[in-house]
């Protein structure tokens, strides 16, 4: 069965369909540990002391801030509004008090801090009002739930956190084939999709027909890991008591990373996402159950994002379990709500062990891509063994599901040719971290792919700046020539327009001279001639004078008189 | 609360390059015990001698170069070039053509080019070739099978010149099936007739087809157990074969059968335990497989038409030199990518 064909041909019932399933290259089969934290049921953790929301949740655009300190603050109150197209609002997640604005440690792989608002909660949890719900979202315009979407502030809660609005509207342009949503939880020791199936079946379900009103996809998949028997028969269950047969449930082989974007498509489809291309690019919106979820308690409740179910798990942690957890709460927090630390805790992951990294402290807080707060022991996470050279086995390479040599990117990314690396496809690593497992000598791979693609972003913006002050320079190089040149041209101009005028005018100014000459000379010789003794003369002699004048007069050049 | 951080992935990770070079020792087991049944103590005096000696090189070149002695001594590596390298040579040889050999496969061909991970060819057929070419004579003293001087004796022979000069080496040496083709070809006799001497078992070389068959089962357990990949012994046995096949169709008598040429020499060996040298091979799939088929075309060449009677070492070192060409052409097509 030609998938391809088969999406095309439309005229089959959509069950049968995602029955032959497909492999990608590499990939490993590791260790679950889900069961570990799927003992006890899904818990809140209770609202803490004091919130601390980062304005920065998603990728793009850093929120702008709505309140100063000493504001009170009511739950779901927009605390921080969207700038820019790829951006969301941020919303208290309780009530109380803003106390702080300030830098507060973020969970970032570098340790870094950002600018955050600091509520301290009052513990009454009141939301502004009474939150007044939609009108029923089959009589909504797609316009106007996307709207509503990005209002309620949501991103990706799988782990990227991209603005769920932006990739639903990528989605709303072009026919959509397959809404597939993502509740392959891959990773081990996360569990918190797996636990939400299983719990919120029917808000899920809720959320995946109101996604399914939005993008009027011909196929809606929600896929779930082999391993997810519970979460499976549940949601086949409320899907038999519904009566719906929109949405198809398949289960896919156990395979890490097969719960990426990228493999899960190729493992349903067998397509592939073009490289540096988006699922919209072949008809595929992808969503995590999470994140549908949100969806509708966003759109049934009118409740915005200001919680999330996050797995706290690991050999580390008294009481691993899934918590419903404000987002703001620091990890400290999370973590007491689940029993505490144990007395082996070594290490703190936000994340799974794989593609997971950790933090230096448990001051920071959840934040909306919190899927998973893992505390780990050094039995069960020894720290990395030192690394000896490469001994080019390949192992990385079976391993690798971007069918990438990642040998060869170790060799170029050490070595910093970067052009190399780039050539190898460094941009097409989804650091997975497969290679790094599989490694004999035990090289940090994906530390070296990070620190190639963070050097070749930096080269990248100074290249930029660079460009830009040399096209400056350029520009500011041509503006003084251009004004040299036409102060050239000006003076050339004038140059010639003087010496133009000026020998016209030297020859009126000479004949001016000529002829002033010519008529003193005239006068002269006029006065030379003058008239004397003509005061008495008779009347005869006075004629005989005006006469001579007369003949003198037809004689002289016309017009001197 | 404070912790330590460390980069993605954190759980520990599921391999290790001296728990590799341990199995591919174990797995040469079968074929060197049947090396050392058929061919004497020779066999086994040669790996220990080879053994000590590449220990005491790597270790020297290490302090010289100032890196991590005994990490470094513990992958393993040194002992399995050693090991190579001895299974290669003929049982009668003096002690020193497995030290000189071992010395330069570990001074020259692999501490002098940067140590593990960095020689460009495989430091056991580097230092073969280096004993072949200089040594000719010493390197085709190979005993009869199954009829081998006792323990003191090998010990003598390779130890003391006079033990060499007096007990009639001559008489325990035996020239090698591949020898014997190549000469009595020579003498325009037809494989029916060289085959019918003693010297030829059921299907390859007497006593050598035992030999291939343990290194083919070691072989396969390495595939097995994911030490190595396929690509490479299916390539070259397949190239082997396959140009065997072509010629002797073409001329069953004067070239020998493609079955002959698989169980003889270091075909078995060199498939899966030289050829299969990670740093030194091709590293993409693709790669392997084209790798691999090269070595057995010109494994075939050598031995059919050059002027020494195996040509496994000379192939891989030729193919050594290809693999970073055949690595540059041969990249597999990134996902998502046309």
């Amino acid at each position: 069965m030609d998938p391809v064909t088969d999406l095309e041909s439309g005229d089959r019932g959509t069950t049968g369909r995602f029955e032959r399933l497909y492999r990608f290259h590499g990939g490993l089969v590791l260790p679950g540990q889900h069961e570990i934290s799927t003992v006890l049921p899904i818990k809140a953790a209770g609202i803490p002391p004091h919130l601390v929301i980062p304005l920065l949740q998603h990728i793009g655009e850093t929120s702008e801030c709505l309140v100063k300190v000493g504001d009170p603050v009511h739950k779901g109150q927009i605390i921080a509004a969207p700038r820019g197209n790829v951006s969301v609002p941020v919303h208290a997640s309780s009530s109380g008090t803003v106390v702080a604005l300030e830098e507060r440690p973020f969970p970032h792989p570098s340790g870094l801090s950002f600018p955050s608002v600091v509520i301290e909660t009052d513990g009454r949890d009141e939301w502004g009002g009474h939150p007044h719900s939609l009108p029923d979202y089959r009589q909504l315009s797609p316009v106007r739930l996307l709207d509503h979407i990005r209002a309620a502030g949501i991103v990706g809660l799988g782990g990227a956190g991209f603005p769920t609005q932006v990739k639903l509207a990528s989605g709303t342009d072009d026919r959509v084939d397959l809404l597939l949503i993502n509740g392959v939880e891959c990773e081990p020791y996360i569990s918190c999709d797996n636990q939400l199936l299983q719990e919120r079946t029917g808000e899920l379900l809720e959320g995946t027909r109101i996604l399914r009103h939005i993008l009027q996809p011909r196929d809606c998949v929600i896929a779930v890991e082999a391993d997810m028997q519970e979460a499976e028969r549940a949601l086949r269950e409320a899907l038999r008591a519904s009566a719906d047969t929109g949405i198809q449930v398949v289960s896919v082989p156990q395979r890490y990373p097969s719960g990426g974007e990228r493999q899960l498509i190729k493992v349903l489809t067998g397509r592939e996402v073009p490289s540096q291309g988006f699922p919209s690019d072949i008809g595929i919106i992808c969503q995590n159950v999470g994140t549908a979820a949100a969806v509708y308690r966003a759109v049934a409740r009118n409740h915005p994002l200001i919680s999330r179910i996050v797995t706290v798990t690991g050999a580390g942690v008294n009481q691993p379990r899934n918590l419903e957890v404000l987002i703001g709460t620091p990890f400290s927090h999370a973590i007491a709500a689940s029993g505490g630390y144990s007395d082996d805790v070594d290490r703190l992951l936000m994340g799974g062990p794989m593609m997971g990294f950790a933090v230096s402290t448990d001051a920071v807080p959840v934040i909306k891509a919190t899927n998973c707060i893992l505390a780990v022991t050094r039995e069960e996470m020894p720290p990395p063994a030192a690394a000896l050279p490469c001994i080019r086995c390949g192992k990385c390479t079976e391993a690798c599901p971007a069918d990438l040599l990642p040998q060869q990117l170790y060799w170029y990314a050490r070595s910093g040719n970067l052009d190399a690396a780039q050539d190898y496809n460094l941009f097409d690593c989804i650091e997975c971290g497969c290679c790094a497992y599989v490694c004999p000598s035990h090289i940090p791979l994906v530390q070296y792919y990070r620190h190639a693609k963070t050097e070749i972003w930096n080269d990248e913006k100074q290249k930029q700046a660079a460009d830009i002050a040399r096209d400056r320079h350029q520009a500011h190089q041509e503006r003084l020539e251009r004004i040299k040149r036409e102060r050239a041209e000006r003076l050339a101009r004038r140059k010639k327009a003087v010496s133009g005028s000026d020998s016209a005018r030297l020859d009126a100014k000479q004949a001016a001279i000529q002829a002033a000459l010519e008529r003193v000379k005239k006068k002269k010789e006029r006065k030379g001639i003058v008239q004397k003794n003509v005061d008495n003369l008779t009347a005869e002699q006075a004629e005989k004078v005006r006469e001579v004048d007369r003949r003198r007069r037809h004689k002289s050049p016309p017009g001197e008189h | 609360m404070k912790f330590n951080t460390y980069s993605s992935p954190h759980l520990p990770v599921s391999e290790d390059v001296a728990a590799m070079m341990q199995k591919v020792l174990l797995a040469l087991l079968p074929g060197a015990a049947c090396a050392a049944w058929l061919f004497g103590w020779g066999i086994l005096i040669n790996v220990l001698l080879a053994a000590l000696t590449a220990i005491a090189a790597e270790a020297l070149m290490l302090r010289l170069r100032r890196r991590p002695v005994l990490v470094t001594l513990l992958d393993g590596s040194a002992l399995l070039t050693a090991v190579l390298l001895a299974l290669a040579l003929p049982p009668l040889t003096p002690w020193w053509i497995p030290v000189v050999g071992t010395l330069f496969a570990i001074v020259v061909a692999k501490q002098l080019y940067g140590g593990l991970g960095y020689n460009p060819f495989n430091p056991a057929m580097a230092g073969y070739v280096v004993l072949l070419i200089s040594f000719p004579l010493e390197l085709t003293q190979w005993s009869a099978p199954g009829n081998y001087p006792g323990l003191l004796d090998t010990l003598a022979l390779a130890f003391t010149e006079t033990a060499r000069a007096g007990a009639g080496l001559d008489a325990l040496s035996m020239a090698t099936p591949m020898d014997t083709i190549k000469t009595r070809l020579g003498l325009n006799e037809t494989l029916g007739e060289i085959h019918s001497t003693v010297l030829f078992g059921y299907f390859g070389g007497r006593a050598w087809e035992w030999v291939n068959l343990g290194f083919l089962l070691g072989g396969l357990w390495l595939l097995q157990a994911r030490v190595i990949q396929w690509q490479i012994p299916a390539g070259m046995l397949g190239g082997l074969f396959a140009t065997a096949l072509v010629f002797h169709l073409f001329n069953p008598d004067s070239f020998t059968s493609p079955v002959f040429h698989l169980f003889s020499g270091a075909a078995m060996l060199g498939a899966f335990f030289i050829a299969t040298d990670p740093v030194s091979a091709s590293t993409t799939p693709r790669g392997r497989l084209i790798y691999g088929a090269g070595i057995g075309i010109l494994t075939y060449l050598i031995r059919t038409w050059g002027g020494y009677p195996d040509g496994v070492a000379f192939a891989v070192l030729l193919m050594n030199m290809a693999a970073p060409t055949i690595d540059h052409y041969t990249r597999p097509r990134v996902f998502g990518q046309p």
